[in-house]
């Protein structure tokens, strides 16, 4: 599932450490270096090296690679050495502050994380920016995106397997019924998607498909004007088929003129400890190409070669 | 006149809490059959005529005993119970068998943000499903949004907030208040400031809005009550328990008011019962520990006193 590679036999922290320091030695930095070590190293491996790197030289790891690397290298491995909680925060600090109305990023997090894993998103964004992140998408968004995301991002959704089908019947039969009244905002449309558990939307989604012959992704598709649906369309898709959603993302940042590196970066840096593996047969499968070869083709210099270091494409 | 301060306790029972177990024990375990009979013939009110010609026990009454009695087990339950348990069934309650909002805001809006977070957690183990999914889908029309929001809240709760904003939206609450809209609680921007802002934001909300208004906010929302309740558990909780706990001692309407002073007694006594003290005390002009003496018997009593004591011992 998991595309991150680590070497069976690991140096120890402080080994790390020293190597990370040299590499920012003198001119110019040894980015090489920086992929060899950075790029193999699980998130609890990149934490122990932070602690220790502060420990040993009394500076922030994560502030010297900021000084010494740059553009979209940088903001990969920045956003790779963050511990994933942490991440996801700075990045709906982000989606929330420069929010327009198709940025799915809050979607996307609130969505395909597990139940706890927003808790701790929610929790380290306390840490970080003082303030919680349901308050800060409440006062960046509005109307029918904040109607929709509020309750998302502030969900604790049940993880169990039990699913209710008569419930799933009935609320597939809701859904179906708001899409064609073209009602997508409304509140039980909303309340179902925003508060139910994966497994309930899942059977829902499928009482939806037997019911009334098409996917719900598909009836989702047809209002090419409505701002709002393509955020609907992407919640369902990231409760219920998060590797396709992540697929699709790539596939877009790849595919569009001139790459779309936030986008690219943004999935690679959060699922190769995930989901990636699963991603990437998927590309394969649908492109016709496997998925580094099609960033080798897209992307190049040190950039590139992280990104294939952590989609388990390098030699190391 | 045995059967006469019998009669005095048993009817203390139907209005009063708790059970006077000790006195019952002393009386009852001497009474022979012809005390009985001469006690059920002489409390009309409490045994009735049966058309087969015996006294039988009206079965309002035997609820009422049935209650009292259990009063103090409930009390003991609710205070061993782990409090994201206690919470999560408080609010599983609050949904499902009596639609009272107000212990809903309570339970949501007074415990800190770890708490609610493990009352939620708590939930999902005991009733399989999250809280906000069965607000959302038992409640419904205006309450909703705001209950859903509450209850979903996992407020910052650090020292840090913006005074500016804090103005601005004491501004806005203003104008909304003012413009007199027949549904406040629908009004969106006192919902996004009431389920989202951290405490201490909220406190300088109250506060700018006391100095540019002249009044309180909680007394403004008055008209929607579940609105000044959100506001008062939220920026002075002590306020909000005092007020429940003289309307659960001067016994007026339901049974749930009388449940309440367990519930207030229980879940806030590690947390500000002695704030609430002094202010019941301010407000009503007695101790509480002198109404509950007033009012309450038996073991049930005993175990609010000591629960009520424990606060001026921690200081």
């Amino acid at each position: 599932m998991s595309t991150l590679i680590v070497p069976p036999h690991v140096p120890s922290v402080a080994e790390d450490c020293e190597q990370l320091h040299k590499a920012f030695e003198g001119w110019g930095t040894n980015e090489r270096l920086i992929i060899s070590i950075l790029a193999h190293r699980n998130a609890g491996q990149r934490k122990a090296i932070r602690h220790a790197y502060a420990e040993t030289y009394g500076k922030d790891l994560l502030k010297d690679l900021d000084k010494e690397l740059s553009s979209d290298f940088e903001r990969l491995v920045l956003l790779w050495t963050l511990d994933p909680p942490e991440r996801d925060a700075v990045l709906t600090d982000e989606a929330t502050k420069k929010w327009t109305k198709s940025n799915q990023v809050l979607v996307e997090i609130a969505c395909t994380r597990p139940s706890k894993g927003l808790i701790l998103v929610r929790e380290a964004y306390h840490s970080r920016f003082k303030r919680s992140l349901e308050e800060d998408v409440a006062y960046h968004t509005t109307g029918d995106f904040r109607k929709l995301l509020l309750p998302l991002v502030s969900s604790y959704r049940y993880e169990g397997d039990e699913v209710n089908l008569r419930l799933a019947k009935s609320e597939a039969k809701i859904l179906h019924e708001k899409i064609k009244g073209k009602h997508y905002s409304d509140d039980d449309v909303i309340r179902i998607v925003a508060t139910r558990s994966k497994a309930q939307v899942n059977a829902t989604l499928n009482e939806y498909k037997n019911e009334f012959g098409n996917d719900i992704i598909k009836d989702l598709e047809h209002d090419d004007d409505n701002e709002f649906l393509p955020i609907l369309k992407a919640t369902f898709e990231c409760l219920v088929y998060p590797e396709n959603y992540f697929e699709k993302v790539l596939r877009e940042a790849i595919n569009k003129r001139g790459t779309d590196e936030g986008a690219l970066t943004r999935v690679v840096a959060t699922r190769a400890e995930v989901d990636l593996k699963i991603i990437k047969d998927l590309y394969h499968k649908r492109n016709s190409v496997p998925l580094h070869r099609a960033i080798v083709k897209d992307t190049h210099g040190d950039y590139e070669k992280m990104l294939v270091a952590l989609i388990g494409e390098d030699d190391a | 006149m045995i059967i006469i301060f019998f009669l005095n306790i048993l009817l203390r029972m139907f209005s009063g809490l708790g059970v006077d177990e000790k006195s019952l024990i002393s009386i009852l375990g001497k009474w022979h059959p012809e005390h009985k009979q001469s006690f059920r013939k002489t409390t009309r009110d409490i045994f009735v005529e049966d058309e087969r010609q015996f006294e039988r026990w009206d079965d309002r009454h035997v609820q009422k005993l049935q209650q009292e009695f259990l009063r103090f087990k409930d009390a003991v339950v609710l205070w061993t119970m782990h409090p994201w348990e206690r919470d999560a069934r408080l609010l599983r309650e609050a949904v499902y068998k009596r639609p009272n909002y107000g212990i809903l805001v309570e339970t949501a809006c007074t415990r800190s943000s770890e708490e609610l977070l493990g009352a939620r957690r708590a939930y999902h183990s005991l009733f399989e499903h999250s809280i906000e999914e069965d607000i959302a889908f038992h409640i419904h029309g205006f309450e909703k949004k705001l209950l859903a929001g509450l209850v979903s809240a996992y407020r910052y709760e650090g020292p840090k907030y913006s005074e500016e904003e804090a103005k601005s939206e004491a501004k806005i609450l203003k104008n909304v208040i003012k413009d007199g809209a027949k549904k406040l609680h629908e009004e969106e921007e006192i919902v996004r400031i009431l389920t989202t802002r951290s405490k201490l934001h909220l406190k300088a909300v109250f506060k700018h809005y006391k100095e540019t208004s002249g009044n309180y906010l909680d007394e403004d929302l008055g008209d929607q009550l579940i609105l000044k309740q959100t506001v008062q558990c939220l920026c002075k909780p002590e306020t909000y328990f005092t007020e429940v706990l003289d309307v659960s001692l001067k016994g007026i309407g339901h049974d749930f008011a009388k449940e309440a002073l367990t519930r207030v007694i229980v879940t806030r006594a590690d947390v500000d019962l002695k704030l609430i003290k002094e202010e019941y005390h301010q407000l009503s002009g007695v101790t509480l520990s002198h109404k509950i003496e007033e009012i309450a018997n038996g073991n049930f009593k005993d175990f609010m006193l000591t629960l009520i004591a424990r606060g001026d011992q921690e200081n």
